[in-house]
């Protein structure tokens, strides 16, 4: 079976790499977990690229129902067309299958990601257990099933805000992102920049650490807050020098006012 | 196999059911640990545990079970070679093996004396390294609590990586911070019976089913809206010694009043025990103070209450009349009995103490806590504490 070895444009942890593979290999969920911006999404994107797989995208809102993943019933359409006389016998025409429905249907196999599961309701996860497990439904209106031809490589992300239900949790594969260590983030810029001066670098990622080390931090700041970071120091094209003593445009790295202040104490102290 | 690990890490408080268990056996079976002890323990997390926060429990169970399992570092190149490559397990009398009875340092030391003669590739047998055999070290073999050598390992070992015990800041039973107080709250739901109140809330889905079966024509379906009815009432000691963990019930503090989902909420504060008046400021002056009686004959029955204090006072605080710290307020009745007059009014009640269990059995403070304990349910101000107390606030009685 195809192993899974991250991607140029990704940077995964080889235990990182060993739950998608575990996760392949035993046919069941992959649940990804991590503080944010430690690249949950961006994982079902490498995952697809270097398997050679289709991906597909369902985005869970607020209002998301487990419905709207299996198919959904276009009993409005399917009214108006019968008002101007079309023929509408077959159900099949107003049967709109949803994200899960189609990752089945896929003839080879697929990387189906549902995104950020924590943020609809409580009940969410209970109510895919059947498809998830059997990776089957129904279709009581066409009395159709449709079963996976090929099993997807499910990838599911949570960003923790709320609790899943264990019966769902025992059917996953479960990942704990961690947030890269120097030598990781290290690997991470420069597969984002191309060519990026070593001295800048070292010094960027000292200063980060040393502010995500702060005592207090309302919210840490994250890789893509580092990423962003270091773009604006080389189009501003401060000196690597400047870096860790001055902290130019910590805006980018700290949203929150009280964080900065933080920040600005910190510097005034002679610690820094 | 490793049936014992399973009811370790039930014993020690892991939910791990035969489910996963099984999984893992399977898993083994395919060999995704990858005959390493290293790829076991990542395997073994994966399917096992189910949040970070038990990482950390996981770690040492892990430890604890493993802990006499030695890896070797250093293998000569070809001993790792013919190890690389295993045979079929072949077959071995558990019993007769079982009473050679060899201690780990015995082991190891016939190893290295063995690592020095041999100078072949050795599969099978009861002697020689080598796999699927059953002498006491090699891989894919039978021996109980032999060595494994070789096979596909990394640099660091399981015992390492589970000894580092990184996870140990993801446990549950740490203090929290405003975001996961909210996310708490979030329970504490109970949503208004459908029966009750005027339907104001058009129902789509049944609109449009209605409407199909009246061929066409609009028929609008109307129903109850669902609120939460909880009403929370909450009493916050702002006294000396809660001073140290301002910044913990100021989370607490932001995390309710930015809930807004409940019908009503009411705060008041207290200084170390609630005698006559409660205020309505952490300031605790005589211009915010409103009569206790009062707020209690003005909230019902159906109020949840949650106090958040230390507990710790001198015993006279809480036992004799006129105990309030307060020079100009005395009071006729000792604050255990105004906590009773609470208590007698609300069934739903808890009490959240931000000091860690060991004080609540000795140390200063330890003697009102086990009073007001034994009055009020009282939970630690934590996550883990917060989620239980709140169970038990909505649990049905």
């Amino acid at each position: 079976m195809d192993q899974f070895r991250g991607s140029a444009g990704y940077v995964a942890s080889p235990e990182l790499l060993g739950s998608v593979n575990i996760a392949m290999a035993l046919e069941k969920p992959l649940l990804v977990k991590g503080e944010p911006g430690t690249g949950k999404t961006m994982l079902a994107q490498a995952a697809a690229e270097a398997l050679g797989m289709e991906l597909l995208v369902w985005s869970i809102k607020s209002t998301t129902k487990a419905q709207d993943g299996l198919y959904v019933y276009d009993t409005v359409q399917r009214l108006y067309d019968s008002q101007f006389g079309a023929d509408v016998s077959d159900i099949g025409k107003y049967i709109k299958l949803g994200m899960l429905g189609q990752a089945f249907k896929k003839e080879s196999r697929c990387v189906l990601l549902i995104d950020e599961i924590d943020k609809a309701d409580i009940e969410f996860p209970n109510d895919l257990l059947w498809e998830l497990d059997r990776m089957e439904f129904y279709i009581p209106e066409t009395k159709e099933t449709v079963t996976a031809a090929q099993r997807p490589l499910v990838i599911i992300t949570s960003n923790a805000e709320k609790e899943l239900p264990d019966a769902f949790l025992r059917r996953c594969i479960f990942h704990y992102i961690d947030f890269p260590d120097e030598e990781m983030m290290e690997k991470i810029l420069r597969v984002h920049f191309d060519n990026l001066e070593e001295k800048l670098l070292h010094q960027t990622l000292e200063a980060f650490y040393a502010v995500r080390a702060l005592p207090g931090l309302q919210k840490k700041p994250s890789t893509s807050e580092l990423i962003d970071w270091v773009q604006a120091l080389q189009i501003g094209g401060i000196s690597p020098s400047r870096i860790q003593k001055e902290m130019p445009f910590a805006g980018v790295l700290l949203k929150k006012n009280e964080d900065l202040d933080t920040l600005t104490r910190a510097q005034k102290s002679k610690r820094w | 196999m490793f049936t014992g690990f399973f009811f370790l890490l039930r014993a020690r408080g892991l939910k791990v059911s035969l489910q996963e268990w099984r999984t893992l056996l399977e898993g083994l079976e395919k060999g995704l640990h990858g005959s390493s002890l290293t790829g076991f323990y990542y395997l073994a997390r994966a399917v096992l545990v189910h949040t970070e926060a038990d990482f950390d429990r996981f770690d040492q169970v892990f430890l604890e079970y493993f802990r006499d399992v030695q890896p070797f570092d250093e293998l000569p190149k070809e001993l790792e070679e013919w190890l690389s490559k295993p045979i079929d397990p072949v077959e071995y009398d558990p019993a007769a093996l079982k009473n050679q009875g060899l201690d780990i340092e015995t082991i190891r030391q016939m190893l290295e004396q063995r690592m020095k003669e041999q100078h072949e590739r050795h599969d099978g047998g009861t002697h020689w390294v080598g796999t699927g055999g059953a002498s006491p070290f090699g891989n894919s073999g039978y021996y109980p609590g032999g060595i494994r050598v070789g096979g596909q390992g990394r640099n660091r070992s399981a015992l390492q990586v589970a000894g580092e015990r990184n996870f140990r800041d993801f446990r549950e039973d740490r203090v929290l911070e405003t975001r996961q107080f909210q996310m708490a709250f979030r329970r504490l739901r109970q949503f208004s019976a459908l029966e009750d109140g005027p339907k104001t809330e058009l129902e789509l889905d049944e609109t449009i089913k209605q409407t199909g079966d009246n061929a066409g024509q609009l028929r609008l379906v109307f129903g109850r809206p669902r609120r939460n009815t909880v009403k929370l009432l909450m009493l916050f000691d702002s006294g000396g010694s809660m001073w140290e963990f301002t910044k913990l019930t100021a989370s607490l503090f932001q995390a309710v009043s930015k809930e807004s989902k409940f019908k009503d909420l009411k705060i008041y504060y207290f200084h170390n025990c609630f005698y006559d008046d409660l205020y309505t400021a952490p300031g605790c002056h005589h211009a915010t103070a409103v009569s206790t009686e009062w707020v209690l004959s003005q909230l019902g029955q159906d109020y949840k209450v949650i106090v958040v204090g230390d507990a710790s006072m001198a015993p006279y605080e809480l036992l004799s009349p006129g105990g309030c710290s307060d020079y100009y307020t005395y009071n006729k009745e000792p604050g255990i009995d105004w906590i009773g007059k609470f208590t007698g009014r609300y069934d739903r009640m808890i009490w959240l103490n931000p000091l860690p269990q060991d004080n609540w059995e000795r140390g200063y403070g330890s003697d009102t806590i086990r009073i007001i304990k034994k009055a009020v349910p009282m939970y630690r101000l934590t996550l883990e504490g917060l989620q239980q107390g709140l169970k038990y606030l909505t649990a049905a009685r």
